[in-house]
């Protein structure tokens, strides 16, 4: 199914494309004048140092956050009209000792009948379902504050994708996760993204999956530095000044 | 209220004769719903300390309503709970500030103003003790009445916010990500608490409100695995802890409040034990 519309400017088909966008606290300035488009069906990385505005920008497009500038979306069937965002974000330190099942999340997230009621029959099929995408159907009895960093992220995962996203966000998904775990999270990642035809845009500090995974990187320090294929944004005069790299590495 | 003297009687047991026995009972059966639900969400939304520094603001709403010469003093000390429970969602809402440090800031400052106020003028406080240290012994079958209605009112709340209530709580950004709108939740959650906390302290003493809004959760937090266990057994925690304590007291003729609270504390410690060895 291939019927995207052809955004405005884009030579590819355009999911998401941002113009001239500025988000200010007050004084402050987050970021500003930062442009980007995001094809359909692409995986974009967004790094940068701690604080660039990266999770700001996601905010944004979530319609979280107020900005300056232009955030438009083509979806499939009726252009601009906002299409369904998926979105994980920094995963939180779970309490180990609340007393709430990965049935009990997905139920206050999806159903209206109380979850202390307990979670019924067909939701508990529509949880495995769900769970089932992400390879994590042994995990719906558990607690979430006894998951690893690796598993937490695939229920997160799982949760965004229902119902299922055009675009899926991911806020440092890899933070917390050794590196068995995200190099499992990675393949899973891309293969939701072929199998569902879906856009992700994520944030991470991981530079080692860039060049594997990432069809689009986007350097970001208070505003955008540079948006290329990974191996021009690593080998840039923009990456080795915004992470202090000293210089051939 | 006939009725249940009757089948009160009907049991035949011996401190069931006795009418205020009856009537704690009654009692009983709806705090320990009312307090095991509520629990859950005080305990996992580390409000345990807010509802206490309640209590105390209660008694302020007392003596500002008794300064105003209002009939029913009660209902100054709900309004002025509210006041408080939202000011305190706002500030904390737009401070950097620790809850805890607020809730700090917030009790002492209510205190303060209520033995200001009762003391105006030279006046003393000892006419407000029977709002501070209510008796479940003593409840009236008014009160039971007007636990009743907070009962029904609870559990309306909960059916209808519990879900949104809990992933504020776990996961502030999953929840706004998902369109809920945690502030406020976050808001009429604390509005309920101070409303039940004000409405039950009179009838049922300082000391029973705070331990029956804490242990119950704490003690089912121990060893529930879900949250349809969580919910359960903090209701029977409480419903076990209120009864077993009330016939201890008459047993033993102690104070009813302080043989529920012990009760509740013991469970705490048999939970504690059962956690250790589940993990």
């Amino acid at each position: 199914m291939k019927l995207f519309f052809h955004g405005g400017g884009c030579g590819d088909a355009c999911c998401l494309r941002i113009q001239d966008l500025s988000v200010k606290y007050g004084e402050t300035c987050i970021f500003e004048h930062v442009n980007l488009h995001v094809h359909c069906g692409e995986m974009v990385a967004l790094i940068g140092p701690n604080g660039a505005g990266k999770s700001t920008l996601l905010k944004a497009i979530l319609g979280q956050q107020e900005y300056d500038g232009v955030i438009a979306f083509s979806s499939p069937g009726a252009r601009d009209r906002r299409p369904r965002m998926g979105y994980v974000p920094q995963s939180p330190t779970f309490d180990p000792g609340d007393p709430l099942s990965v049935a009990d999340l997905f139920a206050c997230c999806m159903s209206k009948r109380p979850a202390f009621l307990g979670v019924s029959r067909s939701m508990r099929e529509k949880v495995l379902e769900c769970l089932d995408r992400v390879h994590a159907t042994d995990l719906i009895d558990k607690r979430v504050g006894t998951l690893s960093g690796g598993e937490l992220q695939r229920v997160l995962l799982a949760l965004a994708l229902e119902p299922l996203p055009n675009i899926l966000i991911l806020d440092e998904p890899l933070s917390g996760v050794d590196v068995e775990g995200i190099h499992t999270l990675m393949d899973m990642l891309d293969e939701i993204r072929k199998e569902y035809d879906l856009s992700i845009l994520m944030t991470t500090h991981d530079f080692s999956i860039l060049p594997k995974y990432a069809d689009q990187v986007i350097l970001m320090d208070h505003g955008m530095k540079i948006q290329g294929t990974p191996a021009e944004v690593l080998a840039s005069d923009a990456f080795r000044t915004a992470f202090h790299v000293k210089g051939g590495q | 209220m006939e009725l249940w003297y009757t089948i009160c009687r009907a049991t035949g047991a011996d401190m069931l004769q006795w009418q205020f026995m009856c009537n704690a009972l009654l009692a009983i059966l709806l705090m320990a719903p009312l307090f095991g639900i509520m629990s859950t969400m005080v305990v996992t939304g580390r409000m345990s300390f807010f509802s206490d520094a309640l209590g105390h603001s209660a008694f302020t709403g007392i003596a500002i309503g008794c300064i105003c010469g209002m009939a029913m003093p009660i209902w100054a000390a709900v309004i002025f709970s509210l006041v408080f429970s939202l000011l305190f969602s706002f500030v904390r809402s737009r401070s950097n500030q620790a809850a805890d440090t607020l809730i700090g800031v917030f009790s002492s400052a209510a205190v303060a103003l209520g033995i200001f106020v009762a003391t105006l003028g030279g006046g003393s406080f000892t006419k407000y003790n029977k709002y501070l240290i209510g008796d479940i012994l003593s409840i009236t079958p008014g009160e039971i009445g007007l636990l009743a209605i907070v009962l029904a009112g609870v559990l309306v709340l909960w059916v209808l916010l519990s879900n949104r209530l809990t992933l504020t709580v776990v996961y502030p950004q999953l929840a706004s990500s998902r369109g809920m709108r945690s502030g406020l939740t976050q808001t009429v959650f604390s509005a309920a608490i101070a409303v039940v906390v004000t409405l039950t302290i009179s009838s049922v003493g300082l000391l029973i409100l705070n331990s029956l809004l804490v242990l119950p959760g704490a003690s089912a937090r121990n060893v529930a695995k879900n949250m349809r266990q969580y919910h359960v057994f903090s209701v029977l925690f409480a419903l076990f802890s209120g009864i077993g304590g009330l016939i201890v007291s008459y047993v033993w003729g102690s104070s009813a409040g302080a043989a529920i609270s012990l009760m509740l504390a013991m469970i705490f410690a048999i939970t504690f034990a059962l956690r250790k060895v589940r993990v």
